[in-house]
């Protein structure tokens, strides 16, 4: 079975109005929905990423050039990713829509690993 | 948790508290995805939250003010554990009382309480205010300077100082269940989770040694009492279910026996509050099978004997509710004209609905329907909207008036 990966795409400031009630829900889903992966022997691996823009190297005429961030107009970083195991990317993508947190404004790429 | 950071830092840094909740939350809702939620969530965001408290605290400018704070907290070894089951039920009553400190300015208690300790957003709170949110968030920001100035104590008071904060606490309560009950809109969901929230609150204060006082008892049993009607309260298109229509089998039977449970502990003690006589009410509807076989007459002595106790222009509109149901429509419309010229009563829809319904009864149906137009200018609930529109539709088409009447402790949170 393929190994997709989740990529997490998220604005820090998406969750800056919602109230500590609503955050205590949003961890019970997502508690919920990570037990549920982990009993399905779907989770492979989760990262969380360390907040901030990380940094981008590039080599342009042979000079190496390093820069703060994929690009700096970006307020969406990725924040984290999950590896799971499906069946193709319809059974990926239906674990990913479950993910709670799509509906704070979360946009999830997904990519199947190549196995070969 | 913000209460027990607030034992660990003081009311003064409610403020901050509240912060560093909100980070560990967040935090742990960016972090706990990835990695699992941890074996003791609890424990984990109270050490964020703590550690992050410290840093704040380290870092301030005024850090000669609060170092000897800082001093207990480093030098005593191993931080206080913050959580230990008995003490966070104290720590809530502890915040309960801050909150509905005489120096918190009155208007600001409810919603103090319900932000604080009930962990209701700004936005909520002013959905079930009816106020924007901007003026909820700057009543609150004045509520906490107020508690830092003061300099008020992060406890359970004792002593002298003991009835009257408990009665700040008991009306605070009061007011927080009757926004969520009888509020002029909001979300029915929402409204719920708000009387909910008194109801644990009031049997917490009827539950502590210090405040089991027979008066918080009665405030338990009535808050428990109405609440028990709730899931009745509605149909399923949300629309209002009158007492007379209600399904008794809905109400909540747990809680019902509960508040009367609290009712009976109320009674041993010789002070007769307007809470026991508002419960003693609430209880009168409870016991009866059915809305014909309530016992009006005895509904009304206790509406007597609260007036002498608490006069209030809205008891005495109760009050001719019952007397309709005892005695008839026509000596209730009479006390009910008697309370039309009251300048609290004028801008309230009931008052016009409940005359609506009595001259409807009347067989006067074109002064009923004018009456029922009369409270569709003011602010009233989509729901009771609909209902005052049906009603004024009914008696100008058909000319005579259904014989329903709005009930004490129906319409009009009693």
């Amino acid at each position: 079975m393929p190994n997709y990966v989740l990529f997490l795409h998220e604005d820090p400031a998406d969750w800056a109005g919602v109230s500590p009630e609503e955050m205590q829900r949003v961890i019970e889903k997502y508690r919920a929905w990570h037990e549920g992966l982990v009993r399905d022997g779907r989770l492979v691996e989760g990262y969380k990423l360390v907040d901030g823009s990380g940094r981008t190297i590039v080599r342009r005429g042979g000079e190496t050039s390093e820069t703060d961030g994929p690009y700096a107009e970006a307020r969406e970083i990725v924040g984290g990713l999950f590896v799971v195991q499906a069946d193709g990317y319809d059974a990926a993508a239906e674990i990913a829509r479950e993910c709670p947190a799509l509906e704070y404004g979360t946009r999830i790429e997904l990519r199947e690993v190549d196995p070969t | 948790m913000v209460s027990a950071l607030c034992r660990v830092f003081g009311p003064h840094n409610l403020e901050l508290a509240e912060d560093v909740v909100q980070e560990a939350l967040l935090r742990a809702l960016r972090e706990w995805p990835f990695r699992g939620v941890p074996d003791d969530p609890r424990a984990w965001l109270t050490r964020v939250a703590r550690n992050r408290a410290l840093d704040l605290l380290r870092r301030d400018a005024s850090l000669a003010r609060k170092a000897p704070l800082l001093r207990v907290e480093e030098g005593s070894g191993p931080l206080p554990e913050v959580f230990f089951d008995g003490e966070v039920e104290d720590d809530t009553l502890r915040m309960v009382f801050t909150c509905c400190h005489p120096a918190v300015p009155r208007e600001a208690r409810v919603a103090l309480t319900l932000k604080t300790v009930g962990g209701f957003g700004v936005p909520e709170i002013a959905r079930a205010y009816l106020a924007k949110p901007a003026t909820i968030a700057q009543r609150l920001v004045r509520a906490k300077r107020r508690i830092r100035e003061a300099g008020v104590r992060f406890e359970v008071p004792a002593g002298e100082q003991l009835p009257a904060r408990l009665d700040s606490v008991l009306e605070v309560l009061y007011l927080v269940f009757n926004e969520g009950y009888a509020a002029a809109s909001g979300e029915a969901a929402l409204r719920a989770d708000v009387c909910a929230e008194a109801i644990r609150l009031a049997e917490k204060v009827a539950a502590h040694p210090a405040t089991a006082l027979p008066r918080a008892h009665a405030l338990a049993a009535l808050l428990l009492l109405q609440g028990a009607r709730l899931p009745a309260r509605t149909d399923d298109g949300g629309d209002p279910v009158l007492l007379p229509g209600q399904d008794r089998s809905r109400w909540d039977p747990g809680m019902l026996a509960r508040g009367f449970a609290h009712l009976e502990r109320a009674a041993r003690g010789g002070h007769l509050s307007p809470y026991h006589l508002e419960a003693g009410i609430a209880a009168a509807h409870a016991a009866a099978p059915s809305f014909e076989a309530t016992d009006w007459p005895y509904i009304l002595t206790l509406y007597d004997a609260l007036l002498a106790v608490k006069p209030s222009p809205v008891a005495s509109l109760n009050r001719a509710v019952a007397l309709a149901m005892g005695e008839g429509p026509g000596p209730a419309l009479e006390a009910v004209d008697g309370l039309a010229d009251h300048p609290a009563l004028a801008e309230y829809p009931l008052l016009h609905a409940v005359r609506g319904d009595l001259l409807a009864r009347l067989g006067e149906t074109g002064r009923a329907a004018a009456c029922f137009r009369r409270a569709l200018e003011l602010p009233l609930s989509e729901p009771d909207r609909r209902l005052m529109e049906r009603r004024a539709r009914e008696c100008e088409a058909e000319g005579r008036a259904e014989t329903r009447l709005p009930a004490a402790g129906q319409v009009f949170g009693t």
